[in-house]
């Protein structure tokens, strides 16, 4: 109950903080340069070239302490060994031969090749047949479902789906393993199944990000002009083709903008992998690595930044792809 | 007539394979949803696909100490039931460990001492002695037993009460509404200058927080726990308000700035014409314009704060009054990896909110992902 009061009361406090701070400073503003009297003119433009400062100002200092300044401080930290002595680039030679980080920049590159892929066909095969159906809308929003659950969520859900039952423990509970019995195989423990655990944990996230690219990819080809594919009908050409050689070509632009989005997602895959394995079983990736790191008994805040490093320049080149498309647009 | 032909069988092939793959989507949640509800015996003994049929186990009891015997006539006599209480239907039993089903229900078995034993469909059993018994020991009685398709709601009460979820959800609550709505409201007026005032250094800006928008979160967490360990913040709800408001920002200024954008600029310019000034166009004419915008990144920003594990992790302590859902399932599957029971029930109920979110709002969501994403992000 406290605490219940505590949560309103920081919420009216830092509503009404926010709001206040923006009506006090932009009152102040106006007192202090009045837009009437000798220097009217003046004042106006000083007011002008103020003004929207106090606009930017608290987003701007939120974003340098909690995004800014730490991409700096991780760099500086990772030169530096678990008691903050200068060690130079030692972590990143250690990283370099240590075998779980190896394991996890394998399997991380694997999720890369893999998710980025797979979701983004399933999701094209999704818009594409929704685009058809009467009952593409309801379709479309039970494929999109899985995006509102969490990732701890899903691990639960697909772990039952995966769930194993050694001889004598009784009748097979997995759908997966009930499935496999049916048509005849054997029952596998699939979640520490060497290698193949990796492509079990990335279903998941292929589960989970399907929907997206679904949503992102079916509004661009509802955006595809229909002169286009009316003339390529007239010429004789089957649905399938108009879809492979006339839409999808339209919409190359939209297919990489899904591909890099979800390419950063795996990246910073950390809950699937944390909540089934925990990087056990040769199922390691960077994210859960770091985490590893920082909270084991005895922390390494050096390493652990070393990874997030790593991590960074993994995800830099879509940065800069990104902010190119962005300046090109407002252009 | 052949053209027609064709054109249906498409549409069938096309029908039939979007219900497949719908289908394929939804039954993981679907399997998980059904178990929640079933009890523990009936989720660990048969798959969730048959829990429309009845189940059957078999299940041994002891019958009443032969002590126990009542003279009836010339004969000395045990009555009782087996299964007491759960509902179920004897469909066969037996009085040896070799031969567990080898009567049906209402047969009389004879054991090699000679007593006579007989139990009924309902569970009620009747042991005959010719003499008085002795003895503490009961008659073994090997039953096998069918129960009926039934659901619970005891799974639910379970994990709300006593495996700490309810207790979960308030801290959930707490730490995503604050986290929802300070960033918005920070992010509006920061947009609204990015979008429509004049300041130099403005591109910079916005191509700043578009590089922002992919940094991962990895990066904050070990410096910024320094930074709150140091100014006697700690491990709480106000860092983690903070540190969610940081990490949404980017998506927050770069949607409503996008949006704002597009506004009609006629508006602002004769409203700045009339003399408004910045604050109040903000205030009357871009914050109700801006509304749709402001619900998607809203959503965008509750669905992530709720299905958060990892800054949690990082920001909050593991007293009780700490640990959000996530969190707390995450011990679940560590400490009751088996008891699905508990781990089904639990998942749905952080699962519940997202999912009523998801389907009363999906619109919003919908159109800020084609913001978000389709417009170079």
């Amino acid at each position: 109950m406290q605490q219940a009061i505590f949560a309103v009361a920081t919420i009216i406090i830092g509503v009404f903080g926010c709001v206040a701070y923006f009506y006090f400073s932009n009152l102040l503003l106006d007192r202090m340069l009045p837009a009437k009297g000798p220097n009217a003119g003046r004042n106006i433009n000083r007011a002008n070239a103020i003004r929207p400062w106090l606009f930017v100002f608290p987003a701007l200092a939120i974003l340098s302490i909690y995004l800014l300044y730490p991409v700096f401080s991780t760099f500086y930290l990772s030169l530096h060994d678990s008691r903050a002595q200068f060690v130079g680039a030692d972590n990143y030679t250690w990283l370099a031969q240590d075998e779980k980080f190896r394991e996890s920049l394998v399997n991380n590159l694997l999720w890369l090749l893999v998710v980025p892929a797979a979701s983004t066909f399933f999701g094209l095969v999704a818009a594409g047949l929704t685009d058809r159906i009467k009952w593409g809308q309801l379709a479309q929003s039970l494929v999109f479902m899985p995006m509102a659950i969490s990732f701890v969520g899903a691990a639960v859900i697909w772990k039952f789906i995966y769930d194993y039952r050694g001889a004598g423990q009784g009748e097979q509970i997995g759908l997966l393993n009930a499935l496999v019995q049916a048509f005849g195989g054997d029952p596998q423990a699939w979640i520490t199944l060497p290698f193949w655990n990796n492509f079990f944990l990335m279903a998941i996230l292929v589960w989970i990000q399907t929907g997206f690219a679904m949503v992102i990819l079916s509004a661009a080809l509802k955006g595809i002009s229909e002169e286009t594919i009316e003339a390529a009908y007239l010429d004789g050409a089957s649905p399938l083709q108009v879809f492979f050689k006339i839409k999808i070509p339209q919409i190359w632009g939209t297919i990489a903008v899904v591909w890099t989005t979800i390419t950063v997602t795996v990246l910073k895959v950390f809950d699937i992998v944390f909540a089934m394995t925990n990087g056990q079983w040769g199922t390691q990736v960077l994210a859960n690595l770091m985490y590893d790191w920082m909270f084991r008994g005895s922390p390494d805040f050096g390493r652990g930044s070393a990874i997030v490093v790593v991590i960074m320049l993994l995800v830099t080149p879509v940065m800069v792809w990104n902010i190119y498309n962005a300046h090109k647009e407002s252009r | 007539m052949d053209m027609a032909g064709g054109k249906s069988r498409l549409t069938w092939a096309v029908n039939l394979s979007a219900a497949l793959l719908v289908l394929l989507w939804i039954i993981p949640t679907v399997g998980l949803l059904i178990s929640s509800f079933r009890d523990r015996d009936a989720i660990s003994t048969s798959g969730w696909w048959t829990a429309l049929s009845a189940s059957e186990k078999n299940v041994i009891e002891r019958a009443l100490a032969p002590g126990e015997a009542k003279p009836e006539g010339d004969l000395w006599v045990i009555e009782g039931k087996v299964l007491e209480g759960q509902g179920t239907t004897v469909t066969a039993f037996g009085i040896t460990s070799k031969e567990p089903e080898a009567f049906s229900p209402g047969d009389t078995a004879t054991h090699a001492r000679g007593h006579k034993i007989t139990v009924q469909a309902d569970g009620r059993y009747r042991i005959e002695y010719a003499e008085e018994p002795s003895g503490s020991r009961g008659q073994r009685l090997f039953v096998r037993a069918e129960t009926p398709p039934g659901f619970t709601l005891d799974n639910y009460r379970e994990v709300l009460f006593a495996e700490g979820m309810g207790r979960s959800l308030l801290n959930t609550l707490t730490v995503t509404i604050p986290a929802t709505i300070i960033p918005v409201l920070v992010a509006a007026f920061a947009a609204y200058a990015l979008a429509w005032m004049e300041m130099p250094g403005r591109a910079l800006l916005v191509a700043a927080v578009v590089g922002l928008l992919v940094v991962p979160l990895q990066v904050a967490f070990i410096p910024l726990l320094k930074l709150h360990i140091g100014v006697g913040l700690g491990k709480g709800y106000l860092g983690i308000w903070l540190a969610h408001t940081g990490f949404g920002l980017p998506l927050a200024v770069f949607l409503l700035r996008n949006y704002m954008v597009g506004l009609p600029g006629e508006i602002i310019e004769s409203a700045r014409v009339d003399g408004a000034t910045d604050f109040q166009i903000f205030r009357r004419i871009i914050l109700p314009l801006s509304f749709p915008a402001l619900a998607s990144f809203a959503i965008f920003q509750f669905l992530w704060v709720w299905n958060d594990l990892l800054v949690a992790k990082v920001f909050l302590g593991t007293g009780e009054d700490q640990v959000v859902m996530t969190g707390r399932i995450v011990d679940l599957l560590g400490s009751r990896g088996g008891d699905w029971e508990i781990l089904a029930a639990s998942a749905f109920v952080s699962i519940a909110v997202p999912i009523f979110v998801f389907f009363s709002l999906q619109r919003y969501l919908v159109r800020g992902l084609l913001a978000g994403s389709v417009k170079g992000g």
